[in-house]
This record gives structure tokens, C-alpha cells and sequence, in this order.
């Protein structure tokens, strides 16, 4: 998602970037850009009109306290960021467990938004942390909701409280009352409650949520919300907060190629932060939501922290901390690694989506979308049909060992030839990332189109009070 | 709320429209999800358009961005016409399919189901629970099972059973998912091994906003959508980007949602969209 908004912004920035000196006239260009990429992006007006004051206003005051070009594009740069991460939400909220167990958390949304499979995602979150949740099936209205949250619970070895068929029959309220009753009597530690789709105009439906909602007494109420929803997301979202309120948003099918601007318009309008995010078909496919994390995407920076933490997921320690000590004392990076780093790979999942986290993805899309993930499969099974010592060093790989490489793999020689090649491209780069080091946070200065200049700047800017380059030339300039 | 509503009781009586009427309206647009772009080239045309009545302009403007293509139903020359479904997750598809049917059911034609679903969890029970309230048969084969084989032994049943209309549900996909659209490739060239398929109905939910373009764009591109299911009009969403869709795709819409019940759908009508649009 938000690849077009990211090349958008990134666009409006590089050509800030390339000029000496900024003047009011450029601020002003790059935020009617700004604009136009928001509004693409489904991001309700009144939200853009706000957001993109906010940013101008801001823009001009740093263009005042800052004389290079470059040093006012940056400033400009992490004010866009800095405001994209508070209406996002600010820093990651963690949902508040109950003083006294069950904690209770109730799902609402529209229908097709994704609920059931939320519930069943949810459920293996906090299972996986060592909790005992109990699924209740309150969606008694959409034919099957109720089977499809069992085949959920089943395949994740979550209880699912049923006692109604469902499928239009049965009382959801006294299914949530005995649910709850339940789960209080098994000592289950946490709820999760599904109930059915419902428009926000439905007067009767809200009700009922309503009537849920106080018979389980739910400590998060989350708003389950397709990341692709347009222009009535505030509709919907207002309506939801008037009807049965809610604490938190959990925006699903980010793996989609939305822009996902709804996200900005709904938590910006109602204040309630996102917390979860759901992207992709597996019940695995979900975490918390990070706004600043988010905020780098949209601004073309990448998710470096989010594909760090699932390769730590994937990767075990041992290899993990054998390969950092590899990186650190400067040893080449082998083919053996490769091969290591290729199986925890596809256990991370595919490809394209932990590449599309890289900085600077936005601009590669197109090769992303097209990526061939059984080229993995290919490239595993040629490294693996070589010898160990061939693994270490690929040097030694003489015409007859390639050929007996491909007739191993049942690849060509070409094949095997290009892997080399592609490998020690690969080592170069692994060095080149060493020496030049990869700053945490990403900073504005991180970005790939940026000129050399500032990245030696860069770590002083951590050390600042604020990290935030437009505070701090503001404060000294006073 | 209608794109009018509020702005109507403002202009009221007048002929010319000051620069904020305008930039109002180009919000209202806005707020339907037709775009920026799309939003202003209708006001562009609209200020062009020195007619008497500015609410009536930017109707008959609206109007003409509609497709000119047929809305109707592509039948089969002979033997069962044959109808395949498909969408993103969660746009109701299997809902649209059981009322589709409903609909032909009640014009007195035979109908065959397809659960063509086999990845979502119980959604195979869901169209069948369908299929016995409306007394319509439904093929399926295993859950996790390949849809395309499903698919294969309805086109057969569909013969066998000389049916007139062969519906045919898919499992949900985004559209960004080139895996998923090569399978729905193969289900389209499994089942046309055995009959031709006369439409692809892609379900759009009225909710989506310019991502519905991308939808519509890729499912036509890989697999020839020949009409789309326009649903949940229902709520609070305006379903502009149908219009955005049919302007920039060129695919007709073909059918509405409006509800839970099964008799909640209808044929789409061009003239009754856009007073909905712009009045409602």
C-alpha cells in the first residue's frame, strides 16, 4: 500500500532537493503536491486541507532559520514525517489488559471488512504470548460466520464459544453473555468477540452491537476497517464511534496495493490510534501497528525496523548472531550463509513483500509486483547441489564444477554462472551497507535519492535533543 | 448524502456560481470518491457548460461519463450460460452469487452453483446454506481443495443437468497477488475446456475508494471482467467510484447490491445512479 503516495511525496522532495535555495513559492508547490498525492489516496479533504496547513506553516518557519537548500529540504522532510506519525497515532498503543482476567475485546466494523479472520488473528497473537484466549462467536447474522470462526479457532487450537448455528437464527447477545460467563468460569484470561457486519446507518444493528458491547463490558472495543475503504471511512467511522465507540482501529488487507489514505482521515477525525495491522491471507500475517514505521513508508523510506524484527522472528539466534558477527568483524559474507539466509527467507514469507520494506522500495514496484518467488526455489536448490567447500568459497568454481552444478541442480550452466555473478555483486553490497551503516531511525537523510552530502550529518542530528532538525533550528534561532 | 444536498439549498434560484460554489462542489466530488483529477475535470466541464441550470449540467455531465456499453446479461447462444465471480476479499461475493441466483431462479430459469471458494474457511458452508434456502443445487469439492477442479466438474454437471445458468463463486484475492490471479487464469481455461464462459462479474463494494480502479483495471487486464456487481450500496458510502470505473475502465456495471435479503439486488440503471449520486 501507499506506494503511489510514497512516490508521489518522494517526487515532490527530490525536486526540493536539487535546488540551492528554497523560496516560500517551492514550499508551496510541494504542498499543493502533497495534496493532490493525499486526495489520491483517499484521505478526506478537511483531513488534507488541515494536514497540508499544518505542513506549510511549518515549511515557511523553517525556511526562514535555515539558509542551504538542502539543509531546508530536510527540515522540510522530517516536518511531513513528523506530522504524518502524530495523526497516525504517535507511538504504538498496546491493548490494556483487565486488572481482573478476562480482558475483553470486542470486534466491530462493516461487513466484509474482515472480522472473523481479525478474531482468529488476534486470538493466535495473544495465544503465542502465552495467553489462553477464548474466541465467542457473536456473528450469528452472515450465513456461516459462526463455522468459519470454528475452522479459525480449530486450526489455531483456540476454544471458540458456539452454541448458535448462526446463519441468521440464534441471540448474539445472549451468546456474548454466556461467553463471557464462561470464560469467567474456565479462568480463560482473554476474549475475543465477533459479531456481525453492519452498516453504520443500521439503527437496529447498532443497537444490538451497543447491547453486546454492555453485556460484555469489553475493556478495547476495536474497529475492524478494510484498508481500501474511500471517502466513507469518516461516514462510517463517525458513525461507529457514535453508535457503539470505540478505542482502537485495526486496518486489514494492508497487503493490498491501497494507498491507504483512510487510515489518516479516520485516525485524525475520531483520535483513536491504529493498533493492529493485518496483511496478508496467513492468520500469522498480522502485527502491531507502528505509525512511525507507516509514516517512513509513506514518506519512501522503507520499513527497515519491521523487516529486522521478522527476520529475527525467522532467523535463530545462533545463525543470527554469528552472521552480525560476521558482518561486524568484516568477513565475507559465503555462500553458506546464503543458503541459511535463503530457508529462514521463505519462512518469512515472500519475497516481494519484505523487499517492498526497503528503503527506496516505491521506486522498484514494478519489479516487485512481478517478483518470481519460485526463483528462490531455483537459486536454493543450485547452492545446495555444491560442495561445502565450494559453499566458502566460490572462487574455486572451475568450468567442470559448474558444470557438474548444473547437471546437480538441473539447471543450466548459465543459471549457475549468473548466481555466482549475482553473489559477489551481493558480498560487495553487504559491504558497502557496513561501511556506510545503516542509521536506526532512518532518518531524512537515509533517503536513497538524497545527495551525499548530509549523511555524514546524520548521527549528530541523534544526538539533538528533539531529533527533529525543524525544532532544533528553530530553538537556535530564537 | 447526495453530492446536492447540501449544496442545493444554497445555489438555489441561481444561474451562475460563484468560485468557493465551485471549489464546495469539487469537494462534494470528492467526498464521493471520484478523485482529484476526475473531480476536477467534471467541474471543468460543468463551468463550460453555460446552461440554465447548474444542477441540471453536471447531471447530464454525470450521466454522459456512463458507459454506453449493453447492461444486459450475456446469455449463452445454447447450453448453459455460463457466469463467473470473482473480486477482492470481502466485497460479498458469495452473497451476490446466492442473490444472482435468487434473481434467475425467480424469471424461472435453472440454476447450478459452484463453490469455487475452497481457501476461506466455511466459505463452501456458506453458499451451501445459500443453496438450500433457495432450493438450488451446489457443486464443491474439499476445503483447501483446487478450486479449478471444482470448477471443472460443475461446467460438466451444468451440462448434464441442462441448466440455464451456471454460477460459479471464486475465493477472494487482491489483485496485487499475481499467484492468485494465475489461479483464477487456470479456473477460466479449466472451465472453458468444457463451456464458454459468457461473463466475468467482478463485485466491487461501494465502500472502496480509488483502489476499486486498480481492481477493476487488473481483474479486467488478466482474466476479461465483462461486468461488475457494484455492492453494499446500502450504507453511507455514495459509490462514486463506480462511475470513476466505468469512465476510466470502461466496464459497465451491471448490477447493484443493497442489502442483506436476497431479494436486495438489482439491475443498475444509469439515470436512477446518478439522481442517487448527486440527490439522495
Amino acid at each position: 500500500m501507499f506506494e503511489s503516495l510514497t512516490t508521489r511525496i518522494s517526487g515532490a522532495f527530490s525536486s526540493l532537493r536539487t535546488r540551492g535555495k528554497l523560496s516560500s513559492s517551492d514550499i508551496q508547490a510541494t504542498c499543493a503536491d502533497i495534496r493532490l498525492a493525499l486526495l489520491e489516496a483517499d484521505v478526506a479533504q478537511s483531513v488534507v486541507e488541515d494536514f497540508v496547513a499544518t505542513i506549510e506553516e511549518k515549511s515557511l518557519a523553517a525556511l526562514l532559520t535555515l539558509q542551504s537548500g538542502t539543509n531546508q529540504a530536510s527540515a522540510i522532510f522530517e516536518i511531513v514525517n513528523k506530522e504524518l506519525v502524530e495523526i497516525l497515532g504517535g507511538s504504538a498503543r498496546r491493548v490494556r489488559l483487565a486488572k481482573n482476567p478476562p480482558t475483553v475485546i470486542m470486534l466491530a466494523g462493516l461487513q466484509g471488512a474482515g472480522k472473523t479472520t481479525l478474531a482468529g488473528k488476534l486470538a493466535k497473537f495473544y495465544a503465542d504470548q502465552g495467553n489462553t484466549p477464548l474466541l465467542i462467536a457473536s456473528d450469528l447474522a452472515r450465513p456461516n460466520a459462526v463455522t468459519q470462526l470454528q475452522v479459525v479457532g480449530d486450526s489455531i487450537g483456540v476454544p471458540v464459544f458456539a452454541p448458535e448455528l448462526g446463519s441468521g437464527t440464534g441471540d448474539p447477545v445472549k451468546v456474548a453473555r454466556d461467553g463471557i460467563a464462561f470464560a469467567k468460569a474456565k479462568l480463560y484470561n482473554m476474549v475475543i468477540v465477533d459479531t456481525a457486519g453492519r452498516l453504520g446507518i443500521d439503527e437496529d444493528l447498532m443497537k444490538q452491537a451497543r447491547d453486546i458491547r454492555d453485556v460484555v463490558m469489553p475493556d478495547e472495543i476495536l474497529f475492524v476497517v478494510d484498508a481500501m475503504i474511500g471517502q466513507d471511512a469518516v461516514r462510517t467511522a463517525q458513525a461507529f464511534l457514535d453508535g457503539v465507540g470505540f478505542d482502537g482501529v485495526v486496518l486489514t488487507k494492508l497487503d493490498g496495493d491501497a494507498r491507504g489514505g483512510a487510515a489518516l482521515s479516520i485516525t485524525s477525525l475520531t483520535k483513536r490510534p491504529i493498533m493492529f495491522a493485518s496483511t496478508g491471507e496467513k492468520l500469522t500475517d498480522f502485527d502491531i501497528f507502528y505509525p512511525d514505521r507507516m509514516a517512513s513508508r509513506i514518506l519512501g523510506m522503507g520499513d527497515v525496523a519491521t523487516l529486522a524484527e521478522q527476520a529475527k522472528k525467522a532467523f535463530n539466534p545462533e545463525t543470527s548472531a554469528k552472521l552480525e558477527k560476521k558482518f561486524e568483524n568484516g568477513e565475507d559474507f559465503t555462500l553458506e550463509d546464503f543458503l541459511e539466509q535463503l530457508e529462514a527467507m521463505s519462512k518469512m514469507g515472500s519475497m516481494s513483500k519484505m523487499l517492498s520494506m526497503l528503503p527506496g522500495a516505491g521506486a522498484m514496484k514494478k519489479q516487485l509486483d512481478n517478483f518470481d518467488e519460485s526463483e528462490l526455489v531455483r537459486t536454493k536448490s543450485i547452492v545446495q547441489s555444491m560442495t561445502p567447500i565450494e559453499r566458502r568459497d566460490p572462487k574455486v568454481l572451475n568450468g567442470g564444477r559448474r558444470a557438474r552444478i548444473a547437471l546437480g541442480s538441473g539447471r543450466k550452466v548459465s543459471d549457475v554462472n549468473s548466481l555466482v555473478e549475482r553473489f559477489s555483486a551481493a558480498q560487495k553490497m553487504m559491504k558497502q551497507v557496513r561501511n556506510g551503516g545503516m542509521p536506526p531511525a532512518m532518518s531524512g537523510m537515509g533517503m536513497p535519492a538524497m545527495p551525499k552530502g548530509p549523511t555524514k550529518s546524520a548521527p549528530q542530528k541523534k544526538k539533538s535533543k528533539s531529533g527533529n532538525p525543524a525544532k532544533r533550528a528553530l530553538e537556535e534561532g530564537q | 448524502m447526495g453530492i446536492f444536498t447540501k449544496f442545493l439549498s444554497k445555489i438555489k434560484g441561481q444561474s451562475t456560481l460563484s468560485n468557493s460554489d465551485w471549489e464546495e462542489l469539487y469537494g462534494e466530488l470528492l467526498a464521493s470518491d471520484l478523485g482529484p483529477n476526475f473531480s476536477r475535470a467534471l467541474i471543468d466541464e460543468a463551468k463550460k457548460s453555460k446552461g440554465e441550470n447548474p444542477e441540471e449540467d453536471l447531471h447530464r455531465i454525470l450521466l454522459s461519463q456512463l458507459s454506453r456499453q449493453s447492461r444486459e446479461t450475456i446469455r449463452a447462444a445454447s447450453g448453459p450460460t455460463t457466469i463467473l465471480i470473482v473480486g477482492v476479499n470481502g466485497t460479498g461475493k458469495t452473497t451476490s452469487v446466492a442473490k444472482l441466483a435468487a434473481l434467475f431462479q425467480s424469471r424461472g430459469s435453472k440454476v447450478l452453483l459452484a463453490a469455487g471458494d475452497t481457501f476461506r474457511a466455511a466459505a463452501v458452508e456458506q453458499l451451501r446454506t445459500w443453496g438450500d434456502r433457495l432450493g438450488i443445487e451446489v457443486v464443491s469439492g474439499k476445503e483447501n481443495g483446487d478450486p479449478a477442479s471444482v470448477a471443472f466438474d460443475s461446467a460438466h454437471a451444468a451440462l448434464n443437468k441442462c441448466v440455464d445458468y451456471l454460477l460459479i463463486d471464486t475465493a477472494g484475492r487482491l489483485h496485487n497477488k499475481n499467484d492468485l490471479m494465475a489461479e483464477l487464469g487456470k479456473v477460466k481455461r479449466v472451465i472453458e475446456k468444457v463451456l464458454p464462459i459468457n461473463e466475468v462479474l467482478l463485485v466491487i463494494d461501494a465502500t472502496t475508494g480509488h483502489n476499486a480502479i486498480a481492481q477493476a483495471r487488473i481483474f479486467t487486464e488478466s482474466i476479461g471482467v465483462t461486468g461488475i456487481i457494484l455492492t453494499k450500496l446500502d450504507g453511507s458510502a455514495r459509490g462514486g467510484v463506480a462511475l470513476a470505473i466505468e469512465k476510466e475502465i470502461g466496464v459497465p456495471i451491471k448490477w447493484i447490491g443493497t442489502g442483506e435479503s436476497q431479494t436486495d439486488f438489482s439491475p443498475f440503471d444509469s439515470e436512477s445512479y446518478i439522481r442517487a449520486l448527486t440527490q439522495m
